[in-house]
């Protein structure tokens, strides 16, 4: 037998042939660089999407946790010249729902839901019954109730913040201050004219939250809300509701229609008080009437009447046609020019230019005004401010009605000298009052504070004119003029009345509209206060008896406010008999 | 060169670490700012609500009202009252 002899050469274990066989380096190479390519497919694609095309994670993520939320501002408030409340909003809170989400409430839910909302449940059930994704439940609910609300924790229940302005000074100052719609927008008056500084702006900002809800970080930028800028009016609450209360005591008494009034600080021409009756409540606005929203002392003009008087003596003694004493003829007490006839309600004989202002004569204000040319006196007119509007900014200010000179007829020039066929506003009126106040000049209204010097305005008169126009407007309210109930008590006042019928039509009616605007104190003028009484219908017309009592106690009240020294000695006011106006 | 190494890992690890906590601590004090700031803004709020309040109980008619018919207060009359001279009326109205 033969034995196979093992080869002499053993083989080793690396000898092996099925080793030796070997991986081929390519299969490894292969392998390797598969990997390699799928490990790069992953640092590319990430790459992708971290780098190149990152949008749609970033979104993602910031889905998630960033929230843009906006941060209301409020409106500026609308103070007094002492800074007292006139406007002011505060925050309230609405409730509105899911209607789908809500019906899912219990019984018991419900109960406690309505009892807060002071509803029954059944009109619960009839708000959220609607098919709609949206329906206010109740609105400017007050914050406190609002967060009980929240705490209740009820399905397809929501809350939105709101604004709701206040106006606590009510009737008082409606006309002046107005009022706001929804949205914050202004509708009327200050609320009106101010509207672009009032206004706030709400600030928006990015955060980020985390999963409680609690904002943990800012992220990009912040916009930071600019709330509305307060406005603070010349007005003084105080003097305001003097002029308030008397205005509508004096229409009441006179069972007038309407009324307005205003006081005026001459020193720097802000508007202390502006009132008109019949007003409004501004918290309140349902059922109201135009009647009671018209700004009557702003937007209605009238024929002003004799209270016109003095503008025409001033230009007289101005351009130095008459003195103070030269004696007029107005006996019989009637005038005819071309074929028209102008009478005082009393006849008079010959009065001094000083008398005529004094007791009101028409017949010697158009002999007076007959002597000028029909251009200086449109032009004296023009220069304080009639047949323009005062420019307060103010919405709805009126120019009044001062026509051309080219079209005077000498009549038309006769009556205009006392204030009939010329209409103005009152607060033209009271503007062009200043001007005796301050030495003839015409001062620029402000219905802001003004913490600045004291303004300049346009010469008008010399500083001569209007001494003797006040001496005249003093005598005024002497017991010989018209208006002695205008008087007030320690202080030296002068002003002038207005009787004029009212135009309807294009035609005069029996009706009247009372005037008085007067100045005080005499010795250094301090204010102008005019009120404005519309169809007197309790016996009394004239404007001395009608508007002269409450520019009396609006005046004395006014004075006593600002504090201003009594500049008389103290007489009885006596209550004489009204005298003859017009 | 190992150790040294090691050394800059660490450094990096303890720094990794310390901008957690930061950002962690910076979390909190904003929150907490912003927990400060709601309530300034609801304070500010009942500010505006408790102005709102006394101006309404200070309205000149309710104050006229109040002294008239609960105190029996009168208007002087003129002949005792003197006004001070010296009074500068915009010294006095400043507002508040």
């Amino acid at each position: 037998m033969a034995v196979r002899r093992r080869p002499q050469r053993g083989h080793r274990f690396t000898e092996s042939p099925v080793l030796q066989l070997a991986l081929q380096g390519w299969r490894s190479r292969t392998v390797g660089l598969v990997l390699m390519g799928a490990f790069l497919l992953l640092v590319g694609r990430g790459f992708y999407l971290q780098v190149i095309n990152n949008d749609f994670l970033q979104e993602k993520g910031d889905s998630r946790y960033r929230r843009d939320i906006e941060v209301s501002a409020s409106r500026g408030k609308i103070v007094d010249r002492n800074g007292d409340m006139l406007a002011v909003s505060t925050p309230m809170k609405s409730i509105w729902a899911i209607p789908g989400d809500a019906r899912t409430m219990t019984a018991a839910q419900k109960k406690q839901l309505s009892a807060l909302l002071e509803m029954s449940v059944r009109e619960l059930d009839g708000k959220i019954a609607s098919e709609k994704t949206f329906t206010f439940v109740k609105r400017q609910l007050p914050p406190e109730t609002a967060d009980r609300i929240a705490a209740l924790k009820l399905p397809g229940i929501h809350q939105e913040l709101e604004y709701r302005r206040y106006y606590p000074t009510g009737d008082m100052t409606a006309h002046i201050v107005g009022f706001t719609g929804v949205d914050d927008k202004g509708l009327e008056g200050v609320e009106l004219a101010f509207q672009q500084s009032l206004l706030g702006h709400p600030g928006s900002r990015t955060v980020i939250r985390d999963r409680r809800g609690s904002i943990v970080e800012d992220v990009g930028a912040t916009k930071p809300p600019q709330d509305g800028k307060d406005v603070r009016l010349a007005l003084d609450s105080k003097i305001q509701y003097l002029a308030y209360s008397n205005l509508k005591a004096a229409v009441e008494s006179n069972n007038a229609k309407a009324g307005g009034a205003i006081v005026i600080d001459t020193r720097s021409g802000e508007i202390l008080a502006l009132v008109n009756w019949p007003t409004y409540n501004p918290n309140n606005r349902h059922g109201l009437s135009g009647a009671q929203l018209r700004n009557r002392a702003l937007t209605d003009t009238f024929e002003p009447g004799s209270v016109m008087k003095p503008f025409t003596a001033a230009l007289a003694l101005d351009k130095g046609k008459v003195r103070f004493d030269t004696i007029i003829n107005c006996a019989p007490g009637h005038l005819t020019i071309g074929n028209a006839t102008i009478s005082d309600a009393h006849p008079h004989g010959a009065l001094t230019v000083a008398q005529v202002i004094q007791k009101s004569s028409n017949v010697g204000t158009a002999k007076i005004a007959l002597g000028f040319q029909p251009r200086e006196m449109w032009e004296m007119f023009d220069a304080v401010g009639f047949g323009q509007a005062p420019n307060l900014g103010f919405p709805g200010e009126v120019n009044g009605r001062l026509r051309p000179w080219k079209t005077w007829k000498p009549i038309e020039q006769a009556t205009m000298s006392y204030g009939h066929g010329i209409a103005v506003s009152l607060v033209q009126l009271a503007r062009a009052y200043t001007v005796f106040a301050r030495d003839g000049e015409l001062l620029p209204l402000s219905l802001t504070r003004l913490d600045d010097a004291p303004v300049r305005g346009i010469n008008v008169f010399s500083p001569q004119t209007v001494r003797e126009i006040r001496a005249m407007l003093e005598m005024a309210v002497q017991p010989e003029g018209t208006a002695p109930k205008a008087r007030v008590a320690g202080y030296r006042v002068g002003g002038k009345t207005g009787t004029a019928y009212k135009v309807e039509g294009g035609v005069y009616a029996k009706k009247y509209v009372a005037s008085f605007v007067g100045i005080a104190p005499i010795s250094e003028p301090r204010l102008v206060v005019a009120v404005m009484i519309d169809e007197p219908s309790n016996g009394a017309h004239f404007g001395g008896d009608v508007a002269g009592p409450a520019f009396s106690q609006i005046m004395s009240g006014a004075l006593r406010t600002m504090g201003i020294p009594s500049d008389a000695p103290v007489q009885v006011v006596a209550a004489a008999p009204g005298k003859e106006a017009l | 060169m190992v150790r040294f190494n090691m050394i800059l890992l660490l450094i990096v690890v303890v720094c990794a670490l310390g901008v957690v906590t930061s950002q962690h601590r910076a979390r909190k004090l904003f929150q907490d700012l912003e927990g400060e700031q709601e309530r300034a803004r609801q304070l500010d709020v009942e500010f505006g609500q408790l102005q709102l309040e006394l101006s309404t109980w200070a309205t000149h008619p309710r104050i006229e009202q109040i002294a008239r018919d609960r105190l029996h207060m009168l208007l002087p009359d003129a002949r005792p009252v003197v006004t001070p001279a010296a009074v500068k009326p915009a010294a006095n109205r400043m507002g508040h």
